[in-house]
């Protein structure tokens, strides 16, 4: 057996194919549910109803997704250009300790301290992209490798940080930095109910990065060198500087991830202020196909599984695990419809 | 030795009813033909005809639909590539299949015998190669690297593999394309000894000329079918090549040249080279306005880093570039654009095209920086467009719509968008890279019109080409590249090809250097 291309694929392929992967998807879990000893069906319905059954738990979804449009956008953008970025998680957490360091040391007024934050956040999670960026374009290191591991370096800096010179004095001994003034706090966006500018901050991202991808020149400069690097260097399309341009705007998405989360939701930084969203990031970007308005929705689905697993392996007596291996399984099939769009199995 | 009758003699491989499709196109539509022991036939047809597909079927690397193959009265089971190689049929692709790195005698032993046997009879072999190189008038030296090579002596090497192996059938696919005609006709010699001890051979070729030289029997393939089998003795060239593409051609005639100023000046450039290919090497060359120089040279002599000079990828190490009057220092493929100069590259389909990017967005791939296709920034599609409808319309790309995936196209609508890509931006120096190479012969002559066209509006041409009938009729001055050095500036006409053949084979470079 062997794959051989599709020069033109049919509709019912580009759309079958995904719909299909979705029904693998729910067959697994509903095989998964009923293993664990659970009716299928009434599990789903908890987890429907655990992300969507009522308007706190709406709210906590769109909390929830907002780190992950972000996070997704990061990814979106970066893998666009094939420029393989492993790392949001890191860029993440640069952008949620510049926040922090700029929230609490530098006592900025009120009006000015948000949008500083949110710029210093954009800059430090642009800058950390850049070092393997540059080792990428000039020396030919694989960025898979330098942001994968630059995730690790940023996790064990932070819990130092966290541990040492940034602890929380006030802190009872737990490795946490102290908290953001009331005036570098992100306010909700109607008063009482728990959702802050940070998703709507997501939402104009997205919006940014499609007009960005579509409607300029260095939009089509990403695809190009995305598509065919060598096509694009003949054109006289510089592609060192776009792949350096992609990872700024990349990074400093991811960054706005960690700026939201701090700003608008914890008030201070955790080692745990992330749970993976950075590696969920990439699952968010592949399942919206990388296009940006996707990545939104995709973000939300994710975030409701997330939310609505949570809740329902309180009802039932099914591990939340299920929602990890439930996006897993989305994941796989969803590739795998991909792959089968442009190619078809033939025997011999 | 003439040419035989097949019907008489003993029929060595018969391929009976072979279709095979892909989707919608049919490659090959019920192509049934018989090859006799003792004769070359020549497989002819255009890129696309189908000729790959079928090899590629002998061979069992695709499965036919409908049909059979049968060597040596025995059917071959379908689908299990080694079959045909074990029933005594043997390849030499186009693009050779040997490890650089392993000496001849190795090479040829390699995949003919276990792994943990290849240092054992080794004298055996050495003999039996010795003899088999002495039989066929295969000359090279067992103990070479093959890396070291030259490409004619690689190809020798294909040969003595194949029949190192016993094969008493030798498909040769476009074996003459890597070679000088001297090395063209030495390998003819070859054939001929082959022939000669019983040997049948199938010679895959668009060459005409070689076709009518070597073959005894021509099979033409179009559009997947067999359209004619014809004894060489009985045709010709003209008649074979409207067979060939069904209709009837006319070679476009230049017109005499008119040149002008000089725009581009090489002086005792050089670069670097890359890999076992060599750079230039203090190379002088000038192009002027109104005049095709046509470099002709076997591949991989230096042509590649000519093109990649010329087109702004790659600026001199040594010597110096200049633009008309000004030497160049920034060179870089935007300041080639910047500098009129327009390019046509090699490889259409990795260099020239972005596959998945639709036509407006290849038309505009040199200029989508610049007004009218953007503005600060922005991109202005329906301007983009435009230009990109201008271009199908002049130089009749067909295609579904500006909005279709380039990859769909066939590659000469491909190459008429590309070329209309460069003359749209009204370059003063055009470089064309084997701009005809794979096309069938109504867009070769469609592009060969354009690049005179061209010429005589006054742009200064660099037609590069490894097919020597192309370089005679289109060119105003012709050079030679050789192992990254320029021969000098022969007159249209003032030489022959057998000439420019020693010239390729580097003949004459000492005494002009």
């Amino acid at each position: 057996m062997r794959l051989e291309p599709i020069a033109a694929p049919s509709h019912a392929r580009t759309l079958g194919l995904p719909a299909l992967a979705i029904a693998a998807t729910v067959l697994v879990a509903a095989l998964l549910a009923a293993l664990a000893g659970a009716n299928p069906l009434q599990t789903f319905g908890l987890i429907v109803k655990g992300a969507v059954g009522s308007k706190f738990a709406t709210l906590e979804t769109l909390n929830r997704a907002t780190p992950l449009i972000f996070t997704g956008l990061a990814v979106a953008v970066a893998f666009r250009a094939k420029l393989w970025n492993i790392g949001a998680e890191a860029q993440l957490y640069a952008g949620a300790l510049v926040t922090v360091l700029i929230g609490t040391q530098m006592g900025l007024p009120g009006p000015l301290a948000l949008p500083i934050m949110a710029l210093a956040a954009v800059l430090a999670g642009a800058l950390t992209l850049l070092g393997p960026v540059l080792l990428k374009t000039r020396l030919g290191v694989d960025e898979v490798v330098t942001t994968l591991l630059l995730n690790f370096i940023m996790a064990l800096f932070i819990s130092y940080l966290l541990e040492g010179p940034l602890k929380d004095p006030m802190g009872m001994g737990w490795p946490k930095s102290p908290a953001l003034p009331r005036d570098a706090r992100l306010p909700r966006i109607v008063e009482g109910l728990r959702l802050h500018w940070g998703f709507a901050l997501a939402l104009i991202c997205a919006a940014g990065v499609w007009l960005i991808q579509t409607r300029t020149t260095l939009g089509y400069e990403i695809r190009a060198v995305g598509q065919n690097p060598q096509a694009a260097r003949f054109a006289g399309i510089p592609v060192g500087r776009v792949l350096v341009k992609t990872a700024l705007i990349s990074g400093g998405l991811a960054a706005l991830a960690g700026f939201s989360e701090v700003a608008g939701l914890k008030g201070n930084l955790t080692s745990d202020l992330s749970p993976g969203f950075g590696y969920t990031g990439i699952i968010v970007a592949m399942l919206a196909l990388l296009h940006p308005l996707g990545v939104v929705v995709s973000a939300l689905f994710v975030a409701g599984i997330f939310v609505g697993a949570d809740s329902m392996s309180r009802a039932a007596e099914v591990p939340t695990y299920i929602a990890d291996i439930l996006l897993a399984a989305a994941l796989l099939f969803m590739v795998l419809a991909i792959l089968l769009t442009r190619f078809r199995v033939v025997r011999g | 030795m003439g040419p035989k009758d097949p019907a008489r003699d003993e029929t060595v491989l018969r391929l009976s009813g072979i279709t095979k499709r892909f989707g919608a196109l049919v490659a090959n539509d019920e192509i049934s033909f018989a090859l006799a022991k003792g004769e070359v036939v020549a497989l002819l047809g255009e890129n696309g005809a189908g000729k790959t597909t079928l090899m590629n079927i002998l061979f069992g690397h695709y499965t036919a639909d409908e049909g059979t193959v049968e060597v040596f009265g025995a059917p071959l089971p379908p689908g299990q590539p080694g079959a045909a190689l074990a029933a005594g049929v043997g390849m030499v692709h186009q693009h050779f299949t040997l490890a650089d790195n392993m000496t001849v005698l190795e090479n040829i032993q390699l995949g003919t015998e276990p792994l943990w046997r290849l240092g054992l009879g080794r004298s055996a072999a050495r003999r039996r190669v010795a003899r088999l190189a002495q039989d066929f008038g295969l000359a090279v030296d067992p103990d070479a690297r093959v890396g070291t090579l030259s490409v004619g002596e690689r190809q020798r090497v294909e040969i003595l593999k194949a029949l190192y192996r016993e094969a008493r059938i030798l498909i040769l696919d476009e074996p003459t394309a890597v070679l000088t005609p001297q090395e063209a006709e030495a390998l003819f010699e070859t054939l001929r000894k082959m022939v000669a001890q019983g040997l049948s051979v199938i010679f895959i070729s668009h060459k005409l000329h070689e076709v009518m030289a070597i073959s005894s029997r021509v099979l033409v393939l179009r559009h997947g079918r067999l359209v004619g089998e014809v004894a060489t003795r009985d045709t010709d060239r003209h008649a074979l090549a409207t067979l060939m593409v069904g209709a009837e051609i006319a070679a476009p005639e230049p017109t005499q040249a008119r040149p002008g100023a000089v725009l581009m000046t090489l002086d005792r450039v050089e670069t670097p080279p890359r890999g076992n290919r060599p750079g230039l090497r203090g190379v002088d060359l000038a192009l002027r306005a109104g005049q095709i120089l046509g470099l002709a040279g076997v591949s991989g002599n230096g042509q590649g880093a000519l093109a990649d000079l010329i087109s702004g990828l790659e600026g001199p190490i040594a010597g110096r570039l200049r633009v008309g009057e000004a030497e160049v220092t920034r060179w870089s493929p935007r300041a080639a654009l910047a500098a009129g100069v327009g390019r046509i590259p090699e490889d259409r389909h990795k260099t020239g095209t972005i596959a998945d990017f639709t036509l407006t967005e290849n038309a505009v791939l040199e200029s989508y920086a610049r007004p009218p296709t953007a503005n600060h920034g922005w991109m202005n599609w329906r301007a983009a467009r435009e230009a990109a409808q201008e271009i199908i319309a002049k130089y009749d790309v067909r295609c579904p719509g500006p909005e279709t995936r380039i990859r769909l196209l066939s590659g000469g609508n491909m190459q008429k968008l590309i070329l209309g890509r460069v003359l749209e931006a009204a370059p003063r120096i055009i470089l064309a890279n084997q701009p005809v190479r794979g096309l069938d012969i109504g867009a070769v002559t469609y592009v060969q019109e354009q690049l005179i066209a061209a010429r005589n509006a006054g742009a200064a041409v660099l037609l590069i080409s490894e097919d020597l009938d192309e370089i005679l009729t289109l060119s105003d001055v012709i050079r030679v590249i050789s192992d990254g050095r320029l021969s000098p500036e022969f007159a249209r006409g003032e030489k022959t090809a057998a000439e420019l053949g020693q010239w390729m084979a580097g003949q004459g470079f000492d005494h002009a250097a």
